[in-house]
């Protein structure tokens, strides 16, 4: 038996939360230690655990993550008031680490109430990351900037911020130095702008800057000159009418940021400001111009010159050429991501098909992830993406309307994903689209191994398809499904699985009342929430399938911050008492 | 796999409910989807089934899935007045495709009231709403960026979305009486 010392500092190199939760469960003693010790906490389902119980198991923590809302809430499948509520777990943890000094949340309600405390609370309050968040105002933000003294990252990604005004950014007090990571670039209000370059000015450790679009384009060398320091920059809106002084102004700044890595923001773009970017494409590792609507060309300059990039976001507008380009510039390419430009519209006047998606595939070896849209795809495509990256890690393909087959061969897509999951063997996460039958859920609960994350919408036509999967995918724990004709039968015969996942969702598919409640009523480690908001909905016979329902292992038992459309199925006592 | 398949047969469900259809591989059933979105471009276009909102009609939420930041990345809120109301909204336009999908919004953010707007249909002329509780016509009007009054339709939807300041629902008969409200020009164009 080692000495505690001896163990506490093996653990200390254990940073993974897996790898922590393994060492815990080896012996009583080894439990015992490594609760003593864990300093960072993440929870994937703020509704898997009380707080409480996570206080009491432990008690030295520094760092909490968590995650709130399903996934789809991010395409307003989850209606309004349906929970992720942080405030409970913001009084808990406030009464019982004063020495807290991280807090990252996604898919959260956060009120100013909650920054508030927090604001008050930590004396050594560090890092605040609100992913997707909302429920707060621009006056939470100011009690932040007020009081957390010690503070390096505020870190506000696509929140919905109540805009009551932009002097929030000027309660940092004078004395306050210690910032390195502002991103504000979700806020639609203008800051006072002297008072922004000041704090940048009396930053020296700031390495990250993302601008809202309210900061101009001509006020972006000064910040710049403020921070050559700066390795991530975002700017603001990147248009004005041509100016010399202005351009020059800019790219000269441009050219001293010698640090710069990443670059984002270039709403409402003015391509003749691009060439100021010019010098630094070549430091690049990420960008994202996934706002700058112009074309081809423009995009295709810019890209040529990044010979380091890693990350790349942009919009369709890119097409064919400008991603053929990637593929002969960007060697070092490991993540590619294209949104689409226009995606309502039925006609497509954008030359971005799978053929761009191809080539990187063929030019960048190192390329693991890929979120993709495009109006057609192809099995022979994705047989040759398959091959020619065995090593993708995460495949998300989105072709744009519902249901289209191969555009060639007229054919359902299986083969081609088929073959995705067949080939890359380290697959984690995937997303499908178009036309699909039962046999790609049987091609992916063959071989998808190691799938983490499975996304899917409109595809399969029985019940035998989600069979395939829950049965299958030995590593799956989330499973996100919409639109498709799965049922009580795959779900029922599979509800052991539903305990090793963190979460199911399942919207517009044939899941009916009657098998809810009795997966609710069957499995206690399980919330069953059924989520309808049709009016008649108490009254509809139990043979109707439910509106959406989503399923996620919990240890504290059901919730009661439910609002009225939301039914946790087979918890009632009654319920309970008709096992039948 | 096999002895399990043979627990699996496939059935016919009740699809009434549901409204989901299943149908053979090949059949590209996304094609309707993409005419659906088809951008009216003016009133004019609103020839048949006035009373239907596009909205009504099994158009797929979330999809394709792009966050709204992505799909907002431009928001423009317009304040909207209605006369008679007690208060007005604001409504951010880039989320409509087209004035059909505008008019069902403004539909429904103002039925609360004891106004009830309803498209009707009406061959001659723009003004398709009507308050059926007291029988009164509205007209759609919109400031547009050079503070001239404008009325809601005539140019296309995209060029309505960049120049509109802000809307308003005003009753026909104050409009008939209305001086126009133009920024300098001294003409007598009349609304109607």
């Amino acid at each position: 038996m080692f000495p505690e010392e001896v163990l506490e500092h093996v653990f200390s190199f254990l940073n993974s939360h897996t790898d922590r939760n393994t060492a815990s469960l080896v012996c009583k003693s080894w439990y015992e230690m490594e609760r003593w010790c864990r300093k960072r906490v993440f929870i994937g389902n703020c509704y898997a655990v009380n707080p409480r119980v996570v206080i009491r198991r432990f008690p030295e923590v520094k760092s909490v993550e968590l995650k709130g809302k399903p996934h789809f809430a991010d395409f307003n499948l989850v209606p309004e008031g349906w929970g992720g509520y942080v405030y409970p777990w913001i009084v808990e943890i406030a009464r019982a680490y004063p020495w807290l000094e991280e807090i990252r949340l996604k898919r959260m309600v956060v009120t100013d109430e909650c920054l508030e405390i927090v604001a008050k609370s930590f004396r050594n309050f560090r890092v605040l990351v609100l992913e997707s968040c909302e429920g707060f105002s621009t006056d939470g933000l100011a009690a932040v900037a007020a009081n957390c003294r010690n503070l390096r990252v505020l870190d506000l990604r696509e929140c919905e911020v109540e805009e009551l005004s932009g002097h929030w950014l000027s309660h940092f007090p004078d004395s306050f130095t210690s910032l390195e990571s502002l991103n504000m670039a979700c806020l639609g209000s203008e800051v006072s702008f002297s008072a922004l370059e000041r704090l940048v000015a009396r930053s020296p450790n700031l390495k990250t800057l993302r601008l809202n679009r309210t900061v101009p384009i001509e006020k972006l060398s000064t910040l710049l000159q403020r921070a050559p320091q700066l390795v991530d920059f975002g700017t603001g809106a990147y248009s004005a009418e041509i100016r010399q002084d202005v351009y020059s102004r800019l790219a000269d700044a441009f050219s001293r940021s010698k640090n710069l890595k990443s670059l984002s923001g270039f709403w409402d773009v003015t391509p003749a400001y691009l060439p100021a970017i010019y010098s630094v494409c070549s430091q690049l590792t990420s960008l994202n111009l996934s706002y700058a609507a112009t074309r081809s060309p423009d995009l295709t300059k810019i890209v040529s010159q990044c010979y380091n990039l890693q990350r790349l976001v942009v919009l369709d507008y890119i097409e064919d050429t400008g991603l053929n380009t990637v593929s002969m510039s960007c060697k070092d390419l490991r993540e590619l991501v294209v949104f689409p430009s226009d995606p309502f519209v039925g006609e497509v006047d954008v030359l971005l098909t799978e053929q761009g998606l191809v080539s990187v595939s063929q030019g960048c070896s190192k390329l693991q992830s890929v979120l993709y849209f495009c109006h057609q795809m192809s099995n022979s495509a994705l047989i040759s993406i398959s091959k020619n990256r065995p090593n993708l890690t995460c495949f998300r393909l989105c072709i744009i309307e519902p249901r289209v087959p191969d555009y060639v061969t007229h054919e359902p897509l299986d083969v081609g994903f088929g073959s995705i999951v067949e080939n890359c063997k380290q697959l984690t996460r995937l997303s499908m689209s178009g036309l699909l039958t039962d046999r790609v859920f049987e091609y992916i609960g063959t071989h998808a191994k190691n799938l983490d994350m499975l996304s899917i919408a409109f595809a399969g036509d029985s019940d035998l398809g989600l069979h395939h999967v829950l049965s299958g995918c030995d590593s799956l724990r989330k499973l996100e499904i919409r639109d498709c004709p799965f049922g009580d039968k795959a779900l029922l015969a599979n509800a052991s699985k539903l305990e090793k996942m963190r979460s199911l969702w399942m919207s517009s598919c044939l899941v009916s009342f009657g098998a809810c409640k009795l997966l609710g009523q069957k499995m206690p480690g399980l919330n069953v929430e059924v989520i309808d908001e049709r009016e008649n909905v108490n009254s509809l016979p139990e043979y109707v399938p439910v509106e959406k329902v989503y399923i996620y292992r919990t240890v504290s038992g059901q919730r009661f911050d439910t609002p009225d459309f939301v039914r946790i199925m087979g918890k009632d006592k009654d319920d309970l008492y008709n096992l039948s | 796999m096999s002895s399990k398949t043979s627990e699996f047969t496939t059935y016919d469900l009740n699809l009434i409910e549901t409204e989901l259809t299943l149908g053979l591989p090949g059949e590209s059933r996304g094609r309707k989807l993409a005419k659906k979105r088809r951008s009216i471009e003016s009133f004019d276009d609103i020839r048949s089934d006035a009373t239907k909102c596009p909205l009504d009609e099994k158009q797929a939420i979330g999809w394709p899935p792009v966050t709204l930041h992505l799909k907002n990345s431009n928001f423009k809120f317009v304040k909207v007045a209605v006369d008679g109301a007690p208060y007005m909204r604001k409504v951010d336009l880039e989320l409509y495709g087209d004035y059909q999908q505008l008019q069902c919004a403004l539909v429904e953010i103002f039925s609360y009231f004891t106004l009830v707007i309803v498209f009707i249909e009406n061959a001659l002329s723009e003004n398709n709403l009507l308050d059926v509780v007291n029988g009164r016509m509205y007209v759609s009007m919109y400031e547009d960026k050079f503070g001239d009054w404008m009325l809601v339709g005539d140019v296309p939807w995209k060029m309505f979305v960049e120049t509109c300041k802000r809307i308003r629902l005003m009753r026909r008969s104050e409009a008939i009486n209305a001086a126009p409200r133009t920024s300098s020009r001294g003409s007598n164009l009349s609304i109607f």
